[in-house]
């Protein structure tokens, strides 16, 4: 069986959860993708791109000196750090605006929280010549000042987006009203593997490039798949990427969510680990909600994971035990990042730092002959505010 | 009176159905009480009662605020039902209950029925539940026979339409532009064409609503629809004058001129 089936669905997750408006733009965009996706000028066209211009392939790169001071397993990073804009977002914003190209759409919308998504897709939509709009929640503009300003720097419109909580669930509640409104112009750029079908279906087709190298590329240096995939999961578009072409292996596959302050405090992001079932932004998938279904508002120190829902997909691999998932604290990622920048010379995404904490975790308790793959899915130049602010605060 | 006996009431004295809006617990939950009650006696054929959402895409910036003032007062989906339900005999008017589909699912969607039945409540409108996904509320609805309101919009084609109806009961709610809720100075062109063309596929009434806000507008629409769902304007006036005697007098009056403009005198 396939997933997602004819109706979007993984299993039970998935589906089309919207108004009737934009029913017709999803089916729009769903026969453009699965007609872009069989044809070769399309995929010649976006592997130019994501060759010439992102910068892919990127390294598997053993990380020895990590390896060796923890003792364990020998850990290997996806250098998806080393793409241009400086994470794995692009994989999908190129694919998508190529896509919105062919579709004859001038004008893209997206959502940002962190600002990643944001940059990226203000960079390919300078790149091809597209309209930009973006919108970010006023909490949100206020801690990424820089991305910010980079958007803007790459011709695009920050739209400030003062309802709600003003943060990231919010810009995409407003993204969606820009939609509904300019449907025929319009085309939704969602930076995750969430919202309605085809979106989790098409931003994990994009990001599968991730893993379908890392299986070539583990493959030609060790001569055998990896023991164990580790990836952060905010909205879950890296893990996805990385985890999807190795679903059917005997592989263990964990994502790592943001435990925040902890678990069991109010203040986290772990939506696979402790959420429940429902619907929001489009989507049948787990969610952190109230018991009256309300949504609850997140934390993380990476605001790239600071999202009370989750990809629908994940849902699917949680429940079918194809993939496990567990959280790290604030705390914990803060240590790997300082770790990681330390011993391999490689500063992290604080997203990425979740994935890196837990993997150093496991690995002390493994034996050498063990592998590892992390996905490294962005550089933390971004971060490095509010690393400063973290350990000012606990001085 | 169900839904459709308030249309055939109303069309045969060549009249339309006003359709107010209000979010339960804007205000206050006793406030939505009041104006149920001004709803009815102004001459409004039906009322929506909206239960506040977190996150409510397909709302513009007044029922966004609504909301959520309703949600920091502690309103819930169950705090509506039991209000609706203690005070059902106060109103004759059939209630229409509008909602985003996550609170309703976490409800349970067969207690919801139950509950909302017990409590008078005659229809639903869900906004983010379209056809593909509505199969098993509707399949509840018709069990407890409570009338399952679907939306079609401009983008919609007719051959979805026809389907739409065929899942729909009550009235049919014609979206008039792509957008979210919220006052509008004017309509479309080719609104007229969609309404015309949408009574081709089916019996239903048809209620416009989306940035419906005077008795102009309920004037312009009297030829092309058989209702007219009000919202935002209506929850501006209430904004406006949150407290009594003047909540319902304004409320009151404002609705007086849209029940007189759909009398078509």
């Amino acid at each position: 069986m396939k997933y997602p089936d004819k109706r979007g669905r993984f299993g039970k997750f998935g589906g089309k959860f919207v108004p009737e408006t934009l029913i017709p733009l999803l089916e729009e965009l769903e026969s453009a993708y699965l007609a872009a996706r069989k044809d070769e000028e399309f995929k010649k066209e976006l592997n130019y791109y994501l060759r010439e211009y992102a910068g892919r392939p990127t390294p598997l790169y053993f990380a020895e000196r990590i390896s060796q001071k923890i003792g364990g397993a020998k850990i290997y990073l996806k250098r998806e750090d080393l793409l241009h804009t400086g994470a794995h977002k692009i994989n999908n914003t190129l694919g998508q605006v190529l896509l919105a190209r062919r579709m004859g759409k001038k004008r893209i919308i997206a959502e940002t929280g962190a600002g990643q998504h944001g940059v990226a897709t203000a960079t390919v939509c300078a790149l091809l010549g597209m309209e930009c709009l973006v919108y970010m929640g006023e909490i949100d503009i206020e801690r990424q000042k820089m991305n910010v300003f980079r958007m803007e720097l790459l011709g695009a419109r920050v739209v400030p987006v003062s309802s709600g909580s003003k943060t990231l669930k919010d810009a995409i509640n407003e993204a969606i009203r820009d939609w509904v409104t300019n449907v025929k112009t319009t085309h939704y750029l969602i930076g995750s593997v969430v919202g309605p079908h085809p979106y989790p279906l098409l931003v994990r087709d994009f990001q599968a490039v991730i893993g379908r190298e890392a299986k070539r590329q583990i493959l030609a240096k060790e001569g055998r798949l990896p023991d164990y995939l580790i990836a952060c999961v905010g909205g879950g578009s890296n893990s996805i990427g990385l985890f999807y072409p190795f679903r059917r292996d005997r592989v263990k596959i964990i994502g790592v969510e943001a435990g925040g302050y902890g678990v069991d405090t109010l203040k986290h992001a772990a939506t696979l680990v402790k959420g429940s079932p429902g619907v929001l932004h489009g989507a049948f998938s787990y969610l952190l909600q109230d018991k009256d279904g309300q949504i609850i508002e997140t934390h993380s120190v990476a605001p790239g994971l600071d999202y009370p829902g989750v990809g629908p997909e994940h849902s699917y691999f949680k429940d079918t035990r194809t993939a496990e998932y567990t959280a790290v604290t604030d705390q914990e990622a803060i240590e790997a990042f300082h770790t990681v920048s330390e011993v391999e010379g490689i500063i992290p995404a604080l997203e990425s730092a979740h994935a890196l904490a837990y993997a150093m975790k496991l690995s002390s308790r493994l034996s050498k002959d063990k592998i590892i793959i992390v996905n490294l899915s962005g550089r933390g130049d971004k971060d490095l505010e509010i690393v400063r602010e973290y350990v000012g605060e606990r001085e | 009176m169900n839904i459709k006996e308030v249309f055939a009431e109303k069309l045969s004295k060549g009249e339309r159905v006003i359709i107010p809006y209000i979010t339960a617990g804007f205000p206050g939950l006793e406030e939505t009480i009041e104006l149920i009650r001004v709803i009815e006696n102004a001459g409004c054929g039906i009322a929506e009662v909206g239960v506040p959402f977190s996150d409510p895409m397909a709302d513009g910036p007044t029922i966004q605020y609504s909301s959520q003032k309703a949600l920091e007062k502690g309103v819930t989906l169950g705090k509506t039902l039991a209000l609706l339900k203690k005070n059902r005999a106060k109103f004759h008017i059939p209630l229409v209950i509008m909602g985003y589909y996550n609170p309703f699912y976490q409800f349970g969607l067969e207690k919801l029925a139950r509950e909302a039945k017990e409590a008078g409540v005659q229809g639903f409108i869900i906004p983010d539940l379209p056809l593909e996904e509505a199969g098993e509320w509707v399949k509840l609805c018709r069990s407890h026979e409570i009338d399952t309101i679907f939306l079609v919009s401009p983008t919609t084609s007719l051959e979805r339409a026809e389907k739409i109806a065929k899942l729909c009961t009550g009235f049919l709610y014609c979206v008039s532009v792509t957008g979210v809720t919220g006052a509008r100075k004017e309509f479309p062109p080719y609104l007229k064409n969609y309404l015309k063309n949408l009574q081709k596929i089916t019996d239903l009434p048809r209620a416009v609503g989306f940035g419906i806000s005077s008795p102009e507008h309920i004037k312009m629409l009297y030829p092309h629809a058989e209702g007219m769902v009000v919202g935002s304007a209506l929850i501006e006036v209430i904004r406006k004058h949150p407290r009594q005697p003047q909540l319902g007098e304004e409320t009151a009056k404002f609705l007086g001129g849209l029940v007189q403009a759909a009398a078509n005198r």
